[in-house]
C-alpha cells in the first residue's frame, strides 16, 4: 500500500483548552477536590500542600490518561475500515480479511478487545504491532528517544532565546529593536512550518550545502553526527515555537513592570535591565513557565509536519503511520505517551507556578 | 597516437592510471587539456560498470509497519529491499518482457502448458553460507502457497496443484494449463529464503547481490555487498544506503544537494524545474499502470452498453496526459493492456475524444439527467483534477457529470469495488492474462468492472494454455476488443515511471516490467568517480 504523505493536518498551535482544564497556576480552585469534605484531608492539605496537590494531581492523570485510551479506541473504531482492510488495501480478498481478523482476534466485539487490550497494559505489556509484529515498546523506545533529543535541543535553543527576546523587547519597549524582535517572531510563527522548513531547505542544504540533509538518525550514529543531523528541524522547530513564549515573557514583565515597587527600583536608581532581570522577572514567571510548559509539550508531540519534511524518524510518523493501518495497540500506545507528556508538562507548569509563588506557596 | 590515448584511456578508466597521470601523459603527445577530459569520460562510459562506493537512494513508499518477509511486501520501499536481498526463480527481460533464467536455470513445459519442469541452478549459496537446495525453492513455493501466509502472490499461487521435486529439477503441476507460469514466477514476493522462510520469514537472507546490514522500518536500510555472489553482473556498490523520503519536495531537495544518488516517484509537476538542476538526469520509463475510470457494467445506468460508449467517447485522453501526467505517460485505448506486454494487439484503432459520437451514444441510450462519479485522491495523483476535466469534457458532449469527492480513508473498501463509477488506479501486471484473469474474469474478485461475459471467460482460459503464440495473439486481440468496447472500463492514460539519479550513477535500466528499473535500480547502477 502506498501510502500519500503531506505536510497537510496537523493543527500547529499549540492546545490551550486541554491545558486549561489541567493547570491554571491557582491551588484555590483545585478541580475535583473534595475539600469541604473530611477535616483529615483539609488538615493535611494545609500542612502539606504541595504534597497534597501532586498526590491529586497523579490521581487524576491516571484517570485522565483511561479516559484517553477509550478516546483513542472509539477513534479508530470510527474511522472507516479496520485494520485488515486497510492494511490490505486495494489487495483485500475476503478471505485474505478474513484470514487477518481470526488471527488478530478482530471479530471479536469492541468491548472485549478493548478490555483484553486494558487488561495487557495494566501488566505493562504493549503488544505487538500488528503490521509488523515487533514488540511495541521497543519500538517506541526508539522513536521516543528521537523525539525526545530534537525536543530536547530544540528546547534548549528556543525557551533561553525566548525569555531572553522578551527582555530586551521590554527593555528597548516601543522602539526598533523591540519592533523587530516582533516582527521577525511573528512573521516565523504566521509561516507554516513545513514552509518555514522548505526554506531552510533550500538556501542553507541545497543552495549552500551547509549542513546534512535528509535528518535521519539511526543507530551506530555518533553524537556529534546527531546533533549536525538535527540542526535544520531543531531551527525550524526553533522559530515556531519562538514567539509565543517572547510574546508572553513580554507582556507578563510589561504587566509587572507598571507596579508601585518597580518605580521604586527605578527611583533608586537602578538600571532597566537589572529591573528588569532582578525584580520584575521573578514576579512574572509564573504565566511564562505556563506558556514554555505547552510549547515543550507542542515539541514533543506536535512535530509530526516538521518529522516528515525532515525525514526525522520520531513518534509522529510512527503514530500517523499506525493510524493509516489502523494499527491499534501501538496508536494507543503513542496516544497514551503523547497524553503523558502533556499532563506531566502541565503539571510542572503548575507546581513551578505555586513554587515560585510565596503567596500561593503558604496559602491561608 | 591514437592507438596510444586509448589505451592511456582505457588503463585510466581501470584504475590503473590516475586521471592526473592521464592529463599528463595525453599533453605530452599533444592534446588539449578539454579534450584530453572528453576522452577519458567516454573511454570510462565504454569501459562498463566501476565497482565500489557508497550507493544512496532516497525512496517514497517506507512506512513504519514495513517487514522484511516477501511474503508481506505492500511497499515500493519493501520491494526494492527484496531485489537487493533475493532473487526469484525467473527474471524478465528489461525491454522485451520475456522470462529469463536465474535461479532456474531453464526449464520446459508439458504441451498441455499444465506440467512445467524447472532446472534449478547448483552452487548458488544464500548469504548465510549455505548451499541453495531444491529443498529451499520447494518450501519457499510451498510458503506462499498456503491460505494462512498472508502472501502477496497468494493469487498466483492458488492455480498450482502440486510443486514436487524430481531429482535436481522442480515439477510444478498446475490445475488449468498456462503457457505464461515461468513470468508468474518472477513475482517480487516470490524470493526463495533458506527453508523457505518458514522458520524466519523475517530474516533477510537470500541469494542476492547484496546482504542486509541493518533495517529500521520506515526510516532506512543498509546492505553490503555479497561477495560470494553468483553472477558478477550486478551489485556494484561496495555498499547500498535506501532511506525512506516519504515528502516529494524533501526528496526532490536530497537528490538536488547530491545526499542520495537515486529517488523515485518524482512528482510530475516539479519535473521541469528538477530537469534544471545540471547533474540530475530524469529517468522515465513507459510502464503497465494505468488511471482508470471504471463502471459497473451490471448496476443502472452503467447496465447500457451505449451509455458505456458515450462516457468512453467523451474523453479527452491527450488533455489528461498532458494535464495530470505532464506528458509523462501515453493515451490509453479502453483495454488495460500496452504496448509493453508481449503479445500485444497493435491494430487496434485508437479512440480518440469524440463529443458527437458521445452524444448521440448518450441520447441512445435514453438515460436522463446526470451520472455520479466518485474520486479521491487516492485514486491515483491528480485523481480530482482529472475527475474535473472529465466533467468538462463531457459537458461539450451534453453529459453532466456530477462529482462527489469521497475521503481517502478507506476508498479502497467502500468506494472501488463498491460504488457503481468511480475512479481507480491499475498497476500493471506480468502478463495480459494475469491482467484479465485479475480484474475482468467473471469470478475474480477484483473484477472491478463487474464484467461478467461467458465467451470473454472461455476465450481467457483457452489463450492461457495455448502455445503457439500466434493463435494466441489473435484471442489476446479478440479479447481487448470485448473489453474496449462491451466492458466497462474508461482508460485515459497509462502511466511513466519517473525517477531521477544524479550524474554520479550511471547504468540505469529502463525496464519496463516495474517501477524503479523493475526493483533492481541499486543493484543495477553503478557509481562512475
Amino acid at each position: 500500500m502506498v501510502q500519500e504523505s503531506g505536510p497537510a493536518g496537523t493543527g500547529r498551535a499549540p492546545q490551550g483548552s486541554l491545558a486549561a482544564g489541567l493547570s491554571g497556576p491557582s491551588p484555590a480552585n483545585d478541580s475535583g477536590a473534595p475539600s469541604g469534605r473530611g477535616g483529615g484531608l483539609a488538615a493535611l492539605r494545609r500542612r502539606m500542600p504541595l504534597a497534597t496537590l501532586l498526590a491529586q494531581r497523579l490521581g487524576l492523570s491516571l484517570l485522565l490518561l483511561w479516559a484517553v485510551s477509550v478516546v483513542v479506541f472509539l477513534g479508530i473504531e470510527a474511522l472507516p475500515g479496520d485494520f485488515a482492510q486497510t492494511y490490505l488495501g486495494q489487495s483485500a480478498t475476503p478471505q485474505a480479511v478474513a484470514n487477518i481478523r481470526a488471527e488478530l482476534g478482530l471479530d471479536q466485539p469492541a468491548l472485549s478487545r478493548y478490555l483484553e487490550w486494558l487488561g495487557g497494559v495494566a501488566q505493562g505489556d504493549f503488544g505487538k504491532s500488528w503490521a509488523s509484529g515487533n514488540s511495541v515498546t521497543e519500538q517506541i523506545g526508539l522513536r521516543l528517544g528521537n523525539t525526545l533529543f530534537l525536543a530536547f535541543w530544540a528546547a534548549l535553543v528556543s525557551v533561553p532565546l525566548a525569555v531572553g527576546l522578551g527582555m530586551l523587547a521590554v527593555h528597548f519597549r516601543d522602539r526598533w529593536p523591540d519592533r523587530l524582535i516582533n516582527v521577525v517572531s511573528l512573521g516565523a510563527i504566521s509561516l507554516p512550518e513545513f514552509f518555514v522548513g522548505y526554506i531552510l531547505i533550500l538556501f542553507v542544504a541545497v543552495q549552500g550545502g551547509w549542513v546534512t540533509f535528509p535528518s535521519t538518525v539511526y543507530a551506530g550514529m555518533s553524537f556529534g553526527q546527531r546533533l549536525e543531523a538535527i540542526i535544520l528541524p531543531c531551527a525550524t522547530l526553533v522559530l515556531v515555537v519562538l514567539a509565543h513564549m517572547m510574546r508572553m515573557t513580554r507582556a507578563a514583565i510589561i504587566s509587572v513592570m507598571s507596579s508601585p515597587y518597580i518605580e521604586t527600583a527605578e527611583l533608586k536608581g537602578l538600571d532597566t535591565l537589572r529591573i528588569i532581570a532582578r525584580h520584575a522577572a521573578p514576579n512574572a514567571v509564573a504565566p511564562i513557565i505556563t506558556v514554555v510548559a505547552l510549547n515543550l509539550a507542542y515539541l514533543v508531540v506536535g512535530v509530526v509536519v516538521v518529522e516528515v519534511v525532515f525525514v526525522y524518524p520520531g513518534m509522529g510518523q510512527y503514530m500517523v503511520d499506525a493510524v493509516t493501518v489502523r494499527d491499534m495497540p501501538v496508536v494507543q500506545a503513542c496516544g497514551l505517551i503523547f497524553a503523558s507528556v502533556y499532563i506531566l508538562l502541565n503539571m510542572t507548569a503548575d507546581i513551578l507556578g505555586i513554587l515560585t509563588n510565596p503567596r500561593l506557596r503558604h496559602p491561608r | 597516437m591514437n592507438d596510444y590515448l586509448k589505451f592511456l584511456g582505457r588503463e585510466a578508466a581501470l584504475g590503473r592510471l590516475s586521471r592526473r597521470e592521464f592529463m599528463g601523459r595525453a599533453a605530452a603527445v599533444g592534446l588539449t587539456a578539454p579534450l584530453a577530459a572528453s576522452l577519458l569520460s567516454s573511454s570510462v562510459k565504454a569501459a562498463g560498470p566501476q565497482r565500489g562506493g557508497h550507493l544512496k537512494c532516497g525512496l517514497e513508499g517506507g512506512a513504519s509497519t514495513d517487514v522484511l518477509d516477501p511474503a508481506k511486501f505492500t511497499s515500493q520501499f519493501c520491494f526494492m529491499v527484496g531485489r537487493n536481498y533475493g532473487d526469484t526463480l525467473i527474471e524478465t527481460h528489461p525491454t522485451t518482457g520475456e522470462a529469463l533464467p536465474s535461479l532456474a536455470e531453464s526449464w520446459e513445459a508439458s504441451p498441455d502448458a499444465k506440467v512445467w519442469t524447472f532446472k534449478i541452478r547448483k552452487g548458488v549459496q544464500f548469504h548465510n553460507g549455505k548451499e541453495m537446495t531444491i529443498d529451499d525453492v520447494l518450501a519457499t513455493l510451498n510458503r506462499h502457497s498456503d491460505e494462512q501466509s498472508q502472501s502477496g502472490a497468494l493469487g498466483i499461487m492458488k492455480t498450482v496443484s502440486s510443486i514436487k521435486a524430481d531429482g535436481g529439477s522442480l515439477v510444478v503441476s498446475l490445475e488449468d494449463g498456462n503457457a505464461d507460469l515461468p513470468l508468474l514466477l518472477s513475482d517480487y514476493h516470490l524470493v526463495i529464503q533458506p527453508g523457505g522462510g518458514v522458520d524466519e520469514p523475517n530474516a533477510g537472507i537470500g541469494t542476492g547481490p547484496y546482504k542486509v546490514a541493518s533495517f529500521e522500518p520506515g526510516v532506512r536500510a543498509t546492505f553490503e555487498r555479497n561477495t560470494n555472489d553468483w553472477r558478477d553482473d550486478r551489485g556494484f556498490a561496495e555498499s547500498v544506503e535506501m532511506l525512506v523520503i516519504n515528502d516529494a519536495t524533501a526528496r526532490t531537495a536530497a537528490l538536488s544537494s547530491n545526499q542520495v544518488h537515486f529517488i523515485n516517484r518524482v512528482d510530475p509537476k516539479t519535473v521541469d524545474l528538477l530537469k534544471r538542476a545540471p547533474h540530475v538526469k530524469i529517468q522515465n520509463t513507459s510502464g503497465r499502470g494505468h488511471y482508470v475510470f471504471i463502471m459497473h457494467c451490471d448496476k443502472e445506468p452503467f447496465a447500457n452498453n451505449d451509455l458505456r460508449l458515450a462516457l468512453k467517447y467523451a474523453m479527452d485522453r491527450e488533455t489528461l496526459v498532458e494535464k495530470i501526467l505532464r506528458g509523462f505517460g501515453k493515451v490509453g485505448n479502453d483495454f488495460p493492456i500496452n504496448e509493453t506486454y508481449a503479445l500485444f494487439p497493435e491494430d487496434i484503432e485508437q479512440r480518440g475524444y469524440d463529443p458527437d459520437k458521445a452524444a448521440f451514444h448518450f441520447k441512445k441510450s435514453g438515460h436522463d439527467g446526470s451520472v455520479l462519479l466518485r474520486t479521491s485522491e487516492v485514486a491515483f495523483p491528480g485523481a480530482v483534477d482529472a475527475a474535473v476535466l472529465y466533467q468538462e469534457s463531457c459537458k461539450k458532449a451534453g453529459i453532466e457529470i456530477e462529482i462527489k469527492r469521497e475521503p481517502g480513508d478507506g476508498y479502497w473498501s467502500n468506494v472501488w469495488n463498491a460504488q457503481p463509477f468511480c475512479t481507480s488506479y491499475w498497476g500493471g501486471r506480468p502478463t495480459q492474462d494475469q491482467m484479465y484473469t485479475t480484474a475482468y474474469y467473471s469470478k475474480a474478485d477484483w473484477n472491478d468492472t463487474k464484467f461478467f461475459r461467458p465467451d470473454f471467460d472461455k476465450l481467457l482460459i483457452e489463450a492461457r494454455a495455448e502455445l503457439d503464440q500466434a493463435k494466441r495473439k489473435d484471442m489476446y486481440r479478440e479479447m481487448a476488443i470485448m473489453v474496449r468496447d462491451e466492458g466497462g472500463l474508461i482508460l485515459p492514460m497509462f502511466n511513466d515511471f519517473i525517477n531521477a539519479t544524479t550524474n554520479k550513477v550511471d547504468g540505469y535500466v529502463h525496464d519496463i516490467g516495474n517501477d524503479m528499473s523493475n526493483g533492481y535500480a541499486a543493484t543495477r547502477l553503478w557509481l562512475t568517480s
